[in-house]
């Protein structure tokens, strides 16, 4: 009884990010468009464009590969079950403990990794400019990461999101390094999302594009698998700020459906004043020449690195 | 028992290499000796996994010194590097029965090929620092000659000379090493060195000569220079030999002489191999991100390997040094564990460097492109070698990866402040060189096998035979169950552990649902099988939800990029442009990139050129004033040799006496 229970909660977990992606990008895209004093479509609109992608014809090149048809579906599949591992309202679910945080960046890794071959498959200039600079900015992006991941598992003392959140409950105080491991870590979640100032996500067209000059040859179900895919993973580095820096009203996995009902009201509220956060931000800063982003990178790798080495000094920073 | 099946083999290897120059005329006998040397390879790894009976066999033969013998003798480590060297050794021979028939001189590989084997494997066995020593500049040798095959060339001349000195200063540094280990008793079999006890400035020096004799040859920075001229320039199933397996081998050495040999750690042993290791790993990462050199670029990515696993190394020893048995343990494995991995994802994509190279005569990754479609088989292969090589789950390269990792989120708990605060520089150093290495296998494999063909030769590459093709999959294959079921390979590493460390992981085969746990489950544990079974599972679920209820019609058009037709596969991006935003932000600092455009006025008809001018550093300032120094040295010794007989007895007279004040004091 009590695994089907668990059993429930995990698929359940799995359906809510699915569901919660594309509308968290809706509810970003309506804020902004509402904050220029324009109306802006629905807040399903992105779930009615990949409904329509979905059902429209696929239009190959005619050199692609095989990697060029695979690759949507491992990316997809890669974020999902790296956004279904990370507590949203519930922690210690049924397999959360088959991937630690260190695991679910590298899973990010391969999706960027098969995403930005599949730029290149092709053959086109615009791909490649894509995928090199999306290189550029991982290499950068993911050491930052990692040393936000040192600092915050050095102080809850486990790479485990589940206890690292279970600590952070137990254990509400601040800390300088934590407070430093955030702020480098809204950097990463701005870079890895190629989210403004680093790259925006609503033009095309534009020799500074990264994200989307990978993806621009893709079309229908394919294209529609990708844009999930990175609404998923939006929808992730948000899960993971609310887990591991603000995580008030998470449920424990055997605390029965009455706190996880609360949690995920708690969950939906934190994704909304994350997305809220997102959009003034957009809105109010302009984007940056590509060669500053580096800086922008170092400047969070810096600040993870002051915040590890903090807490090597000195565990009550 | 083992052990002589292991030495009867070693000396059926020499044989095998006596026979290749005694059939030499025979057409058959290129296939004859790579088939011995499976047999012999695989005979070998058998009697390395094998039960022993005993936990150590050990056995004295009379050869090499009269009053001394020759020491053998197979304990758990030795056993562990005995089976990666021949797993290599029989793959590396493998693929060479069809890689080996288009060799247009065999008799420059195949009466070495099995000595160098032969030597690895003899290496790895000794028990007493004159075997060790002599299988050791037999191995150097051996290679050494497989590195000159193809000596017309004049790059290749080259390597071979750099490659000569470097392991002839490596050699004389091991040599000095093992005569201060033995000590004025000169001990020569290594039980009684392991008796002794000794000065700490003695283990110091020791420590220093074993990373320069053992670092030279793995390929540690700043010693690293001759890997990347002479690991491409050997044949590929040599190179892939020489930067799968005998990089091994020096890191074998290493953990003999540190770990067993040298007694009982202190804390500061560990700075050394932390720091080169950290430098090796940056310093490989950054150039094997910029060359255009297929393999090439693979030889500094082991030059980064290997960084990573004298990091892990270096964690174990400050752990040991403390007492902490768990933590050392940990790094340890995760050192043995890359040890394994790192042999087999760098012969798989050695191998496929090689079958790119004989399909279209390429080796610079500019000239190539679109090779998914001419060679679709080896560019699956070649793509698995990537994912693991490049530490993504759900391959094996990220759980040893991760296993470092793991260890260094242990260190905080060591007591010393040079550690303490080493241990999270080298965390970026690993983590920087983890990212850079994602990055530089897309642009590999981006530019060599994605896109459109940019030469004739590629677009009309093939895949090669079948032999070379089972020993890729093969191995991709190993590596998967490396990824998926890291427990079983931690639990066979872990008596290594345990006898050299002096403690040993959880056994991880106790733990449900296969997953592992280094510590604790409720601190770490990763459980790549499962992983890999989400992953197909959501894929799989995407694509029956979009063939039932979305569109399944795709057609085919010319690619769209944008509306504007670019003709010529030129065009596309290459690998020095993939590279530039690299080269940009971080080349100053590595290797003083200078870029110069020339751009000519409006109205000029002149083309524009920009020209990229990298250093390599280390080079320019280490090793030219060594040389420079050698040199002028030379020349100023000169006179010497120009004496009278006087003046020649009176030096030697001269120097007697020096000699023997120095003795009396």
């Amino acid at each position: 009884m009590t695994l089907l229970f668990n059993l429930m909660a995990q698929s359940l977990q799995m359906l809510l990010v699915l569901a919660l992606a594309p509308l968290l990008i809706g509810f970003v895209r309506k804020l902004k468009a509402r904050l220029l004093r324009r109306k802006g479509p629905p807040i399903i609109q992105p779930w009615l464009d990949l409904i329509r992608l979905l059902r429209k014809e696929v239009v190959l090149a005619d050199n692609a590969s095989w990697l060029y048809r695979w690759a949507p579906y491992l990316i997809f599949a890669m974020i999902w079950v790296a956004a279904s591992l990370v507590p949203t309202f519930a922690t210690g679910l049924t397999f959360s403990w088959s991937a630690d945080l260190i695991a679910i960046i590298a899973l990010l890794g391969s999706a960027r990794f098969f995403l930005a071959l599949a730029g290149m498959d092709i053959g086109t200039s615009f791909g490649g400019i894509g995928s090199s600079r999306e290189a550029m900015f991982g290499s950068l992006a993911e050491p930052a990461m990692m040393m936000i991941v040192f600092t915050v598992s050095f102080v809850a003392g486990t790479t485990q999101l589940s206890e690292i959140a279970a600590y952070m409950v137990a254990n509400m105080e601040l800390r300088a390094s934590v407070g430093m491991a955030l702020v480098a870590l809204l950097i990463v979640a701005i870079a890895e999302n190629g989210r403004i100032p680093v790259d925006n996500p609503a033009t095309h067209l534009e020799l500074t594009m990264v994200h989307e000059a990978m993806i621009l040859e893709y079309s229908g179900r394919y294209l529609a698998l990708i844009e999930l895919a990175s609404a998923l993973k939006l929808l992730l580095y948000l899960s993971l700020i609310a887990c591991v820096f603000f995580p008030v009203g998470l449920a424990t996995h055997d605390a029965g459906p009455r706190a996880m009902a609360i949690g995920l009201g708690a969950y939906v509220l934190k994704l909304a004043i994350g997305g809220g956060a997102l959009a003034l931000f957009e809105t109010s800063t302009a984007k940056m020449r590509i060669f500053r982003v580096p800086d922008f990178l170092g400047a969070g790798l810096m600040l993870g690195l002051l915040a590890t080495l903090l807490v090597f000094v000195t565990r009550s920073l | 028992m083992p052990l002589y099946l292991a030495l009867t083999s070693v000396g059926a290897l020499l044989a095998v290499s006596v026979y290749a120059i005694v059939d030499r005329r025979n057409h058959h006998v290129s296939r004859n000796v790579y088939r011995l040397c499976i047999g012999l390879c695989g005979v070998i790894f058998l009697a390395a996994v094998m039960p022993r009976g005993a936990h150590v066999v050990s056995t004295t033969l009379p050869l090499g010194l009269p009053w001394i013998g020759m020491h053998v003798r197979i304990d758990v480590l030795t056993a562990f590097f005995l089976a990666v060297v021949n797993l290599g050794g029989a793959a590396a021979s493998a693929y060479a029965i069809g890689y080996g028939a288009h060799e247009k001189e065999p008799m420059r590989v195949l009466p070495f090929y099995p000595a160098f084997l032969a030597g690895m494997n003899l290496v790895v066995l000794a028990d007493d620092t004159f075997t060790f020593l002599v299988a050791w500049e037999f191995m150097s040798l051996a290679s050494w000659a497989l590195v000159l095959t193809h000596h017309h060339e004049e790059e290749n001349r080259r390597a071979g000379f750099v490659y000569l000195l470097m392991a002839s200063f490596g050699g004389f540094a091991l040599l000095m090493a093992f005569g201060v280990l033995g000590g004025v008793g000169g001990a020569y079999d290594f039980a009684s060195i392991r008796e002794s006890t000794r000065a700490g400035w003695t283990s110091g020096l020791v420590l220093a000569l074993a990373i320069v004799g053992m670092g030279s040859k793995a390929g540690l920075a700043p010693l690293h220079i001759w890997l990347p001229l002479a690991h491409p320039a050997a044949p590929s199933h040599v190179s892939a030999l020489m930067s799968g397996v005998m990089t091994k081998v020096a890191v074998y050495g290493f953990i003999r002489v540190v770990f067993d040999l040298l007694g009982p750690p202190a804390f500061w042993w560990s700075v050394e191999p932390m720091t080169f290791g950290a430098a090796s790993a940056l310093i490989g990462v950054l150039f094997a991100t910029i060359q255009s050199d297929l393999k090439k670029l693979l030889a500094y990515s082991t030059i980064e390997n290997i960084g990573v696993i004298f990091i892990a190394l270096g964690l174990a020893l400050a752990f040991k040094a403390n007492g902490m048995a768990l933590p050392a343990a940990l790094a340890f494995t995760a050192a043995l564990f890359h040890v394994f991995n790192h042999s087999l994802f760098k012969s798989l994509l050695f191998f496929g460097a090689g079958a790119v190279l004989n399909a279209s005569g390429e080796r610079s990754i500019e000239r190539l492109g679109g090779l998914i479609r001419s060679m679709p088989k080896t560019a699956f292969l070649f793509l698995g070698g990537c994912v693991a090589i490049a530490a993504l789950p759900p391959l094996n390269g990220f759980v040893s990866e991760w296993l470092v990792f793991q260890a260094i989120l242990l260190s905080p708990a060591l007591p010393q402040w040079t550690v303490k605060l080493l241990v999270p520089a080298v965390g970026v150093a690993l983590a920087l060189s983890a990212a850079l290495g994602a990055g530089c296998y897309i642009r590999a494999y981006g530019v060599a096998f994605l896109g459109r063909p940019r030469s004739e030769a590629a677009r009309r590459a093939h895949d090669p035979d079948r032999w070379s093709l089972g020993t890729m999959a093969g191995l991709l294959t190993l590596c998967l169950i490396a990824g998926l079921l890291p427990s079983l390979l931690i639990d066979t590493i872990s008596p290594v552990a345990k006898d050299f460390v002096g403690g040993r992981m959880p056994t991880q085969a106790e733990l449900s649902w296969l997953s592992i746990a280094p510590v604790a489950e409720s601190r770490s544990s990763y459980n790549g099988l499962l992983v890999f079974v989400f992953i197909l599972f959501s894929a799989y679920s995407a694509r029956w939800v979009i063939h039932k209820f979305g569109s399944t019609r795709s057609r085919r058009a010319p690619a769209w990029d944008c509306g504007y037709i670019e003709t010529s596969p030129m065009t596309q991006y290459t690998g020095s442009s993939f590279a530039q935003p690299i080269r940009r932000t971080l080349g100053v600092i590595a290797f003083s990139v200078r870029e110069r455009l020339d751009m000519p006025a409006p109205g000029d008809t002149r083309a524009a050129r920009l020209s990229v001018d990298i250093k390599d550093r280390i080079f320019d300032y280490l090793y030219a004033p060594l040389t420079r120094a050698v040199e002028s040295c030379a020349t100023g010794l000169n006179i010497l040799s120009l004496l009278t007989i006087q003046e020649y007895l009176a030096l030697v007279f001269a120097a007697l006496v020096f000699l023997l004040v120095l003795v009396a004091i």
